[in-house]
């Protein structure tokens, strides 16, 4: 069971106060997209055996959003970080790349 | 306000057990939702009077007053139940004209107290978050879960502890919190 | 015989006696006994059958490892059954009963599938099953159903409560033997917080009944002062009768205290389950001896060397006046040492190794003792006791050499540490080739959030047997595990033992190494699910080349015991006859929890009033008082009718809706979601949120409006009022209020967050009434305090005001078609206002009505309910509701996902009404068939039926329901075959049944 710091609160927040929010930094489709790529906001995600972005909510908590960057393999956390922004902060990228080079993920590979 | 008296959602509730645990009597709340850094935001918050800003995650209490950090751009402020009213005026002319809101939660809220020197073995017992004294000194207003419903956890010493949580949800937590403090189920952990 | 030796038995208080019946039959035991030492004083060695054969089995292992010793315990609601007699402390009164044989322990007729067992091997079921398929279901499914299953459920509730407790802590020990102590000290050396949790009620583990000294004192001195210190300690917490069940993710682990199970009468939880963070956690869980694989190493006598040498030195208790001890290793030669100084009668060790053992051999036979090396069990005779051993020569066929007679088998395997919880977390094993066991291998621990170990293994949990290097190994891990949690400070002195010198243990995994068919069918890996050397070869034979697909094929370490004694063997045994090296075998997965807990436990508190959050209404209390029959809605309790003395519940239903049409009704609407939207940006956001334009709406005026998601279903609906200049305040189905309060701040957070708009969930601040009917002005009036003409508040609009004295907002709104107003007044005041409306509206006929009222009437009108209509694959189009969808905005959520192109297809299901040919009600959820089938062979659909009523005002059924080109088929006749074979025929109509001009709502 998880434990990931909800970076507004700072609390160390269990899994149980959290509510998983899906695949992080999708961009969304307004009207006037083409098919694919309102099909591909809507169904299509990663699914990674490794690094993730992913999103979640301290519901039991603050109520904020907030993104973690985690791999699915070894649940190792690489950093979580407000959900006001399209792409992972740098730190947290060179974390990763520092742990698994050449690691990538969808646009920040 | 009415002629009318309020009622609490458990007419003051009480259980004896390894602590004691009592349904609070009406409260004033107030929801203030805004940038907290911000003046009128800020000054909305100790215009209640006599408490000052808490620091992030915590709640400053001085009697029935008290300023609670919720998030990071919210506070709930507790006031005597028959001053929100004013209250609420006052901080809307503070706030006037900037992004903030201040909402009158009083009646969508219970309250309990938990006395005795085991409150944070029975709050152990019900909530994931740590319990001890450097997870949860006084004053760190503590927002989690007991068992299945949110609610906020604060300690006003080491045998005193305040709980909020919906209204509707006050029965349940009642027999959350009276099961917790059952005799013969001190840990004696904490 | 097996009885009470002596004046030995360090556990027990021979001061005290305490009565027990086992089978209906008194015996007696001493505080400190466990049933099962209890039950071997008594000469009770016959204890249960087996799984399968219904072998009579004895007492095996003295701890967690027991396969065979499993009760039934307790009787009526406190009966419980699997408990395992090892572990179970002998209070006074305890009842217990064997399972697994009938009529009796003695003479079970189950057992006469041991006969037959040649016939019953490994994938008997699998095979023998299969034809002819007819037989399933009344042949074999009642045959195999009569035999499944061990003991029988408890069928009354269970009248004791249990709890859960949550910690946090930066070290976790788990095992309180001396390693684990050692850990501990080391640990808590460094001041961060140390938990030590022991399974048993004794701390010390096995090491005062093996012996040894600890710097220099005495074993049982040493852990009594660190005991004593570390309880001293602040930052030291120490839990007896508490097993460390799992390690989970983070470390998150799982402690199962048991807290009254040894005194039943006490007050207080029965168990406790610990949920433990751990920054760092030592798993010093020892070690467990393996049985010896020989023909008859399952007869009553037959048991592991150490648990003998427990049973005496711990509760005073031999097997046996005349025994044999059978071993591969050194350890073995204990027993015999502790036996014979005991002044029992030890015939014979058999050592299997040609060159035998050390120093331990040396002082056996300096004690006089007889040993033959190179020598094994061939078979052990006896039925439901050892009567005697037949002497083989190790690496032969099975050939008796010589015949002891014999009460009591000493078997010692070696030892295998007790990897479990290493292993739970994804920990990794590596093979010992010397001690032939497999142990963690500390380079591939379990990681934690950090990517770093945070598992580590203390004494002989991680492999090494001997006292001195099992103290270093425990005082080591705890020394690393406070360096990983980060603690500072110099390690303690490491406690240091002297070891003797032992000889290397020979691998032994059938006795003899060519032992015949006859034999191998007779030699126990797994004693509970009845699994034979010759069952593993067999499944090899078969082609179970993976140790997973033969655990599962044979059933081997699948009983209750999870393959704790021998699983090792069994896995040893695969190897061989697959000709692979063990290591390449590999082990099965171990998962949590370490031993069974308790359903009980894991519950928690979570019972009866508190099994889950009922949420209630102010106004909850009198409805229940006033006879509500009550529905759940989402967590809410709401009242579904109010039935009156002697009147039925649907009864109650027609007359609540023909009360409220006819005078005036009362409902309490307050689970009702009631969400407050405010800011500059808030009239674009609703833009956004609904499918029709909000930010147009006048303040003081409502309108309704539809929400979807972004894949653009129907996901709610309500009335939203404009509060305010920059404040909406949104209505939302009882349950949806929570869910829609969450998409608000989700899309505010995570996509608009440069948009200037507050949410706040005011939905329990109000208590909210709905006051509908004809009359419901005239009653509002009575009470007084504010205009609520037709001139002053139209319909769709909302005023702020008093009634009869109380604060209130009054909502013009319906959702029957009448007349109505819904009254919101703070919670705190709702039962007050409810019980004034009840007062005045006696002289207008007024009645509470329930849910179903509300349904029927909403469904006469031809309004649509969340839920019913809906089903989270309907878009508003599909309901006739386009009115309510923006043409002129660019963007609403669903918009883009409401042009795709199955959206828009014309063929699907549209809403209409459906009315009965003959008035009758149609059933709910029934489809309408066409003609022909499909590919399926199944007649086709097209439409079923999505809410189904009778109706008091028009005196027949009435329903809605989704129809394929439904619009622009009026009139036309369908068929609902119904589950009651019946065929119902309704006409496909307008689904607005009531009033259809409006003129009973805008009076």
């Amino acid at each position: 069971m998880l434990i990931l710091t909800c970076p507004y609160c700072g609390v160390a927040a269990d899994e149980t106060e959290l509510t998983p929010g899906g695949e992080a930094h999708l961009t969304r489709e307004a009207p006037g997209s083409d098919d694919a790529a309102f099909e591909a906001y809507l169904f299509q995600r990663e699914n990674p055996k490794g690094v993730h972005f992913e999103r979640w909510r301290h519901s039991y908590g603050c109520g904020k959003w907030f993104h973690a960057a985690r791999c699915t393999q070894t649940l190792q956390v690489y950093g979580t970080y407000p959900a006001q922004t399209s792409a992972p902060p740098q730190a947290i990228c060179d974390k990763i790349s520092g742990a698994r080079p050449g690691w990538s993920w969808r646009l920040f590979g | 306000m009415s002629e009318i008296a309020s009622v609490t959602a458990l007419n003051g509730a009480r259980y004896d057990g390894i602590v004691e645990v009592a349904e609070m009597p009406l409260q004033g709340m107030i929801t203030l939702r805004g940038k907290l850094g911000a003046a009128p935001v800020k000054n909305a918050a100790i215009g209640i009077g006599g408490v000052d800003m808490p620091d992030d995650g915590m709640i400053s209490v001085q009697g029935d007053r008290a300023i609670a950090w919720m998030s990071p751009d919210e506070l709930l402020i507790f006031c005597a139940y028959d001053e929100v009213g004013v209250a609420l005026t006052a901080m809307e002319r503070t706030l006037d004209g900037s992004f903030a809101m201040a909402v009158d939660v009083s009646d969508a809220r219970a309250m309990f107290r938990l006395e005795g020197a085991a409150v944070r073995d029975v709050l152990a017992k019900l909530t994931p978050a740590d319990m001890s004294v450097q997870g949860c000194p006084p004053g760190r207003m503590r927002r989690t879960r007991l068992a299945q419903v949110a609610a906020a956890i604060w300690l006003t010493g080491e045998t005193t502890a305040h709980i909020v949580c919906f209204r509707s949800v006050a029965p349940y937590v009642f027999g959350l919190l009276s099961t917790a403090a059952q005799p013969g189920s001190d840990v004696g952990y904490y | 015989m097996s009885y009470r030796h002596n004046d030995s038995g360090r556990l027990i208080d021979r001061s005290q006696t305490l009565t027990f019946t086992f089978d209906g039959k008194t015996f007696t035991g001493h505080p400190g006994d466990t049933l099962a030492s209890a039950l071997l004083a008594g000469d009770r060695m016959l204890v249960g059958r087996s799984f399968k054969y219904h072998r009579p089995r004895g007492i095996v292992a003295s701890g967690v490892e027991e396969p065979n010793a499993l009760v039934n315990m307790g009787h009526g609601n406190r009966m419980e059954p699997n408990q395992r007699a090892t572990t179970t402390e002998l209070f006074d009164g305890l009842t217990a009963v064997s399972q697994n044989r009938w009529p009796t322990l003695d003479s079970d007729i189950g057992a006469m599938n041991a006969a037959i067992a040649r016939f019953l091997p490994a994938g008997f079921y699998y095979k023998t099953f299969l034809w002819p398929r007819a037989f399933w279901k009344n042949v074999y499914e009642p045959f195999i159903r009569q035999s499944a299953g061990l003991g029988r459920a408890p069928t009354e509730a269970d009248p004791d409560s249990y709890e859960h407790f949550h910690v946090h802590t930066d070290v976790l020990v788990v095992g309180g033997g001396v390693a684990g102590l050692a850990a501990a000290k080391a640990a808590a050396a460094t001041g961060l917080k140390v938990l030590v949790l022991e399974q048993t009620h004794y701390w010390g583990g096995r090491t005062p009944v093996d012996g040894g000294k600890i710097d220099g004192m005495p074993a049982q001195e040493w852990i009594d002062a660190t005991v004593a210190e570390l309880e001293a300690m602040r930052n030291v917490t120490l839990r007896t009768r508490t097993m460390g069940a799992g390690v989970y993710d983070h470390g998150y682990a799982l402690g199962y205290e048991r807290l009254t199970d040894h005194a039943p009468d006490a007050e207080g939880p029965r168990h406790r389950l610990w949920r433990i963070r751990a920054r760092q956690i030592v798993t010093a869980t020892g070690a467990i001896e393996r049985p010896l694989a020989f023909a008859g190493n399952d007869v009553p006598g037959v048991m592991l060397a150490s648990a003998m040498r427990d049973y005496l030195v711990n509760w005073g208790v031999v097997p046996g006046q005349r025994i044999v001890v059978a071993t591969n290793n050194d350890d073995g030669y204990r027993t015999a040492i502790v036996l014979k100084k005991a002044g029992l009668d030890v015939l014979r060790i058999l050592d299997a190794r040609e060159a035998g053992g050390g120093a331990l051999m040396q002082e056996a036979r300096d004690l006089g003792l007889r040993i033959d090396c190179g020598r094994g069990i061939g078979k052990v005779s006896g039925g439901k006791r050892v009567k005697k051993v037949q002497i083989c020569v190790t690496t032969g066929t099975g050939g008796a050499m010589e015949a002891l007679d014999c009460d009591a088998v000493a078997m010692a395997g070696g030892w295998s540490p007790v990897v479990h919880l290493w292993s739970h977390c994804g920990g990794k094993l590596v093979w010992d080739d010397a001690q032939a066991h497999f142990r963690p291998d500390p380079a591939k621990a379990p990681t934690g959030a950090d990517g770093l170990p945070f598992v580590t293994t203390a004494g002989s949990a991680s492999g090494p047997m001997a006292l001195g290097s099992v103290l270093q190994d425990g005082a080591a891990a705890g020394t690393r595990a406070a360096k990983a949690a980060g603690g500072k400070g110099r390690a303690p002195k490491v406690p240091v033992a002297e070891d003797v010198e032992e000889a290397a243990m020979l691998p032994v995994w059938q006795m003899p190494a060519r032992a015949e068919y006859r034999l191998k069918s007779k030699s126990w890996l797994d004693f509970q699910n009845d699994v034979k050397v010759s069952d593993v070869e067999l499944a090899a034979r078969e082609g179970f080349e993976s140790v997973e697909h033969t655990k599962r094929y044979t059933t081997l370490g699948m009983a209750t015991d999870q393959g704790k004694l021998s699983n090792i063997n069994g896995l040893a045994v695969l190897a061989g006859a697959l000709q692979k090296p063990i290591p390449q075998v590999g082990t099965t997965t171990f998962r949590p929890p370490y031993t069974p807990i308790s359903i009980g436990a894991i519950g928690g508190s979570a019972r009866g009033d508190i099994f889950q959050p009922v949420r209630m209404t102010p106004m909850h209390a009198w409805h229940d008082v006033h006879g509500a029959d009550w529905e759940p809605v989402g967590q809410w309790r709401r009242p579904y009718a109010y039935p009156q003395q002697g009147e039925k519940v649907e009864e109650a239903v027609q007359r609540e809706v023909t009360n409220t049409r006819d005078n005036v009704g009362l409902l309490d609407a307050s689970t009702l979601g009631k969400i407050l939207v405010r800011g500059p940006d808030a009239g674009r956001f609703l833009d956004m949120l609904y499918t029709n334009m909000m930010s147009t709406l006048k303040v003081g005026r409502c309108r309704y409006g539809l929400m979807c998601s972004e894949n653009g279903f129907l996901i709610d609906d309500g009335v939203v009022a404009r509060v305010g200049e920059d404040a909406w305040l949104c209505h939302t189905t009882t349950g949806g209020a929570d869910r829609i309060h969450a998409h608000m701040e989700e899309w505010l957070q995570t996509e608009w967050w440069d948009w200037k708009v507050h949410v706040a969930n005011l939905t329990e601040q109000y208590a909210q009434i709905a006051v509908v009917g004809p009359k419901a002005r005239q009653l509002l009036e009575s009470l007084g305090g504010m205009d609520l003409s037709a001139e002053t508040l139209p319909f769709m609009a909302w005023a702020d005001g008093e009634l009869g004295g109380i604060g209130v907002r009054v909502y013009r709104i319906s959702f029957s078609g009448e007349l109505s107003f819904e009254i919101a007044v703070r919670a705190g005041q709702g039962l007050a206002l409810w019980e004034k409306l009840v007062e005045a509206g006696k002289a207008f006929g007024v009645m509470p009505y329930g849910t179903e009222a509300l349904h029927i009437m909403r469904a006469e009108k031809g309004f649509i309910m969340i839920g019913d209509e809906t089903d989270g694959t309907v878009i508003p189009q599909d309901l006739g509701l386009d009115w309510a969808i923006s043409k002129k905005k660019t963007d609403y959520l669903g918009k883009r996902a409401q042009e795709r192109s199955h959206m828009t297809d014309p063929t699907r299901w549209k809403l209409v009404g459906l009315e009965t040919e003959d008035g009758s009600v149609l059933p709910d959820g029934a489809y309408a068939v066409g003609r022909g089938k499909n590919a399926n062979g199944q007649l086709v659909t097209q439409g079923r039926v999505t809410s189904s009523y009778h109706s008091p005002t028009l005196g027949r059924g009435i329903a809605m329901g989704l129809v394929l080109h439904g619009p622009d088929r009026m009139g036309e006749v369908l068929e609902f075959p119904g589950t009651d074979d019946k065929v119902y025929r309704a006409k496909i109509v307008n689904p607005v049944f009531f009033d259809p001009e409006g003129a009973k709502q805008n009076v």
